[in-house]
């Protein structure tokens, strides 16, 4: 389980101090599908980066399985089965996506294994094992790479970021099938972070998050409902903006 | 052989055993043992130290190894090796110098390596420099390359340098009549207070010709790396350079890319880069479990490969 107790994070510049997780008290339960939804800047990615270790939070503290896991590192975190798939994953110059892949499971892959991590994600693998992760992938292609390399690993706690973005319609039935069947094992907690229809209502339950704030959490038959009632009363959820 | 001889040709020849084919293996300044098959012949200079390698017309498939290993301390030497290629022969080529230097003295070797290469032919170089040894004697290597390629001649050239060079000024010369490729690919990783330099002049001087030269370099610590590649265009040709730096630590890069153009059909094209290694790149290894250090060390092998 994954507990954020009292977490805020906040950047300063010379004018101001933004706050752009705000006191943010959130349980993730073992072995649950949860959605991270919610407006674009409201802090998802954030919230992702502050679980994994790669933002540090100004204030609370972070616990996994009732450790205080605050101070520890990234590498740290990973060792205890934490896993993150990037937004906007980087690309690496030189290392073949079997290469990658065998990184994120720790030790070197045999292709059919390598290969099933990237059928899961749509891609057809034997013909991109030796590619290299470099600028002559496509976008929805690193995107399809990111996710396998989590599922190439061992975790606890899997989050996705954003798994949907930049991947095509077919791709993207062969994903939501492929998080139905993790789901379904329910070995590890999953989380993931997404705007999309499909993938929210097969979650268990969802977490809406913006300005920094938990605005809304339940099951999802609950939530999903309040939030397509929202999106009907004129835009309320985005904002001031349409009226 | 004893086990440093053994390791050293490994590690700048990948020879594993006495290759098959012709080779020529010098030792602490003088040929220790050489091989010359029907079709490439060694033979050694009578005026100044070195070897002329002939490699008959229309050879196909074999290979030259030429390794130099240093392992006393205090060795210097200058050594000319002339490559003749024939027509239409296709053949690689391997040199590398290794200087393994357990004492205080400055072991230095000085290659000077000058290619003529035929109408048609073909060849791939691969030299590799290394240096190790546990003693306060700097290892210096100097290469010279000069290069002449007849119509059509083809060249590619592979040049790492990675571990124990304190010192190297590397400087390459190539003039490339009608239709002839070049590809240079320079791969280099400083560490330590380790200086290179490496001077390129790319004479594009016949019609269609054409060159590429990349270059991937590391420096780390307080190392310093310049670099000045210039490709000069004096006929209808083209020519691609690409310098590419990573920095660390307090190393510093110099790229100083120079093009010109004496023809109005003449391409050239220069991109260089010096930059840090990218975050990004850092923390997705560190969330597979990598340190900090793995991670740029993955990077670092990719970026080189
Ligand atoms: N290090 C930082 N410095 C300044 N601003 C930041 C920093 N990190 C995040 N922000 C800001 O905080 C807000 C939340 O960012 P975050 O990436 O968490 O949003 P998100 O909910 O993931 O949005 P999206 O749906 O667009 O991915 C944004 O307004 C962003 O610009
Ligand atoms: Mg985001």
């Amino acid at each position: 389980m994954i507990e954020l107790k009292n977490v805020s994070f906040k950047v300063s510049n010379e004018k101001e101090t933004l706050e752009i997780i705000d006191n943010i008290n959130l349980k993730i339960d073992d072995g649950k599908f949860t959605v991270i939804t919610g407006p674009n800047g409201g802090g998802k990615s954030t919230i992702a980066k502050l679980i994994m270790g790669i933002e540090k939070p100004t204030s609370g503290r972070i616990y996994y399985n009732s450790q205080d896991i605050t101070d520890l590192s990234i590498t740290e975190r990973a060792k205890l089965k934490i896993g993150y798939a990037f937004q906007q994953p980087p690309r690496f110059k030189g290392l073949t996506v079997r290469e990658l892949l065998s990184l994120a499971h720790g030790s070197k892959l045999p292709v059919d294994e390598c290969c099933s991590y990237l059928t899961n994600v749509g891609l057809c693998s034997k013909e991109y094992l030796n590619r290299e992760v470099d600028t002559s992938l496509s976008g929805g292609e690193v995107k399809r790479i990111e996710i396998a390399s989590i599922m190439a690993r061992d975790l606890d706690v899997a989050i996705f970021d954003e798994p949907e973005a930049g991947i095509d319609l077919w791709s993207f039935s062969m994903l939501i099938e492929t998080f139905k069947k993790m789901a379904k094992e329910r070995k590890k907690s999953m989380v993931l972070i997404s705007h999309q229809e499909r993938i929210i209502k097969i979650a268990d339950e969802i977490i809406v998050i913006a300005d920094g704030k938990i605005r809304d959490r339940g099951e999802t038959s609950e939530i999903f409902t309040k939030l397509l009632g929202e999106f009907d009363e004129n835009c309320g959820f985005r904002g001031k903006a349409g009226k | 052989m004893k086990n440093i001889d053994e390791h050293m040709l490994q590690a700048v020849a990948d020879m594993h055993s006495v290759p098959t084919g012709a080779y020529s293996i010098r030792k602490n300044g003088e040929g220790v043992s050489k091989n010359s098959t029907e079709n490439i012949i060694i033979e050694q200079k009578k005026d100044k130290p070195g070897i002329d390698i002939f490699i008959k017309p229309g050879t196909k498939n074999e290979s030259v190894h030429i390794p130099v290993i240093i392992t006393e301390t205090g060795i210097e030497e200058m050594v000319y090796n002339d490559f003749f290629v024939g027509e239409d022969a296709d053949v690689m080529i391997v040199a590398g110098c290794g200087i393994h230097n357990s004492g205080d003295k400055k072991s230095e070797h000085d290659g000077i390596h000058r290619f003529h290469i035929g109408k048609n032919a073909k060849i791939k170089y691969v030299e590799k420099h290394y240096g190790e040894g546990e003693g306060t004697g700097e290892n210096v290597l100097n290469p010279v390359t000069e290069i002449e390629m007849e119509e059509n001649a083809y060249c590619e050239m592979e040049m790492v340098q990675i571990r124990g060079v304190d010192s190297t000024v590397r400087e390459t010369t190539a003039n490339l009549e009608k239709g002839a490729k070049l590809l240079i690919l320079e791969k280099l990783m400083t560490h330590g207070k380790q200086y290179a330099k490496s001077n390129m002049v790319i004479n594009l001087n016949g019609e269609n010709s054409s060159a590429q030269i990349i270059s991937r370099s590391v420096a780390k610590n307080d190392s310093e790396q310049i670099f000045y590649p210039r490709a000069v265009g004096n006929n209808v040709c083209r020519a691609h350079v690409q310098c590419d730096s990573i920095i660390m630590d307090d190393a510093k890069i110099r790229s100083i890319p120079e093009i010109s153009a004496n023809h109005c059909d003449a391409q050239i094209i220069h991109e260089a880069a010096i930059g840090k290694i990218n975050n990004d790149q850092l923390i997705k290894l560190q969330t597979f479990g990598l340190s900090e250090e793995e991670a740029e060390e993955v990077i670092i092998q990719g970026f080189l490969k």
